[in-house]
């Protein structure tokens, strides 16, 4: 009696060994579906373009030209609201309360009203599309309408888009917004259609004062690398594991 | 076989069959080429027409400017910051219409106008209003191509 029963455990042993064993093989066989069922992420080949973009805060002035040039590269409509790249002024008070501005998205310039005794510390944050390596946007897509490039760029498909607007919602930094005359889903593109020509994205072009970068993170001797090298860069929500590509210089811990 | 299974499996096989033939002609010809997505509207993104032309194509012809440009405080900006999206004029000269030309407070305060945000090392900053309250625009000292160059 025993021994049957041990045999009959040694048996059932075996058998959830050999269950557990196909299992993990047949996952495997899984492997090349991965950019299907999992976020992109870092492509295997590392000699292949990864874009990335750097901003400096410490350089940015808060002119808007960057938020300008947007809208005039792309054909974002004018209204309020709709940006692919906007400027936030941070306004940090001695008593600690944080304001937050960001009026017609820096496009018309700032002006700091608080006065200087009563602030404790007051800055500017470019905010655009992070092309997260792993999107919270493109995975919530139903229709396959919003993907991350071969070269790490997250791009929106507007023949495609039904616009239901769930990557609006998943896009954690809000930078998608619904455009208003095609109903789609619109977002940067780090101006692709430039920077395949060999143009800087338009942000990049007209920053007075190089406080954007943008470049091949692959690329040991670019630009981007070197910004990286010397500055201590954070990217923004590094707890949502989107694994952002914008790499801020200087990002106060008051940045949402 | 059951007999409800000899109808049922040939109406299924018709359903199936019905379905990839749909499937077929609705899936574009290039999706899933990378991934679960339309390959070619990679291209049709990167078709689309520049609006900024940027400093090297700029400095082709506007030498003179460019070179004025180079010896002062403006010398690492794209002409484009201040004079707008010039992509229609490099195609065709005629085409000015978004040539901007103002060198007003406002204008150039967008950069300078005083705002404890701005570091004072990264640009210079004067209080739009107090500064030289005489004269109307800031262009009527300053050349913004070669901005120390001061006019009187």
């Amino acid at each position: 009696m025993g021994t049957k029963r041990m045999n009959a455990s040694r048996r059932n042993f075996l058998k959830k060994s050999a269950a557990l064993a196909g299992t993990i093989l047949a996952t495997s066989a899984l492997a090349p579906f991965n950019a299907i069922i999992f976020a992109a992420g870092e492509p295997e080949d590392k000699t292949k373009i990864w874009y990335g973009i750097g901003i400096d805060i410490e350089k940015c002035i808060g002119c808007g030209m960057c938020a300008k040039a947007c809208k005039s590269e792309n054909n974002v409509p004018k209204e309020p609201f709709y940006y692919r790249s906007w400027v936030e002024q941070y306004t940090i008070k001695n008593d600690g309360s944080i304001n937050v501005v960001s009026p017609n998205g820096g496009i018309d310039g700032f002006t700091q009203t608080v006065p200087e005794e009563e602030l404790f510390k007051t800055f500017f944050v470019p905010k655009m599309c992070n092309h997260c390596a792993k999107s919270p946007c493109t995975q919530v897509c139903p229709v396959g309408a919003t993907f991350e490039s071969p070269e790490g760029i997250t791009l929106v498909d507007k023949e495609y888009c039904i616009g239901c607007a769930y990557c609006i919602q998943a896009c954690p930094y809000g930078c998608r917004y619904l455009h208003p005359v095609t109903k789609t889903a619109d977002k940067c593109t780090l101006c692709y259609h430039r920077i395949t020509k060999g143009l800087k994205p338009a942000c990049v072009e007209v920053c007075p004062t190089g406080a954007r970068i943008y470049g091949d993170l692959n690329d040991k001797e670019g630009e981007l690398h070197k910004f990286l090298k010397e500055h201590n860069c954070q990217v923004l929500k590094p707890n949502l594991n989107t694994g952002s590509k914008l790499f801020y210089n200087g990002l106060s811990a008051e940045v949402r | 076989m059951p007999v409800q299974l000899k109808t049922l499996i040939p109406l299924f096989a018709v359903f199936i069959i019905l379905f990839l033939i749909a499937r077929h002609f609705l899936i574009p010809d290039s999706f899933g080429k990378y991934g679960h997505y339309r390959a070619n509207s990679i291209d049709e993104i990167a078709a689309l027409p520049i609006n900024y032309a940027g400093k090297a194509v700029c400095i082709d012809c506007h030498d003179t400017e460019a070179e004025l440009l180079a010896s002062d405080a403006h010398a690492g900006l794209s002409c484009e910051v201040c004079h707008g999206p010039n992509a229609k004029h490099a195609d065709d000269y005629e085409i000015k219409e978004y040539l901007i030309k103002q060198g007003t407070r406002e204008f150039c305060g967008r950069c300078h106008s005083l705002n404890p945000a701005r570091k004072i090392e990264v640009i210079n900053q004067i209080d739009i209003k107090e500064h030289h309250p005489e004269k109307e625009n800031c262009i009527d000292c300053h050349n913004p191509h070669a901005v120390w160059e001061l006019k009187e």
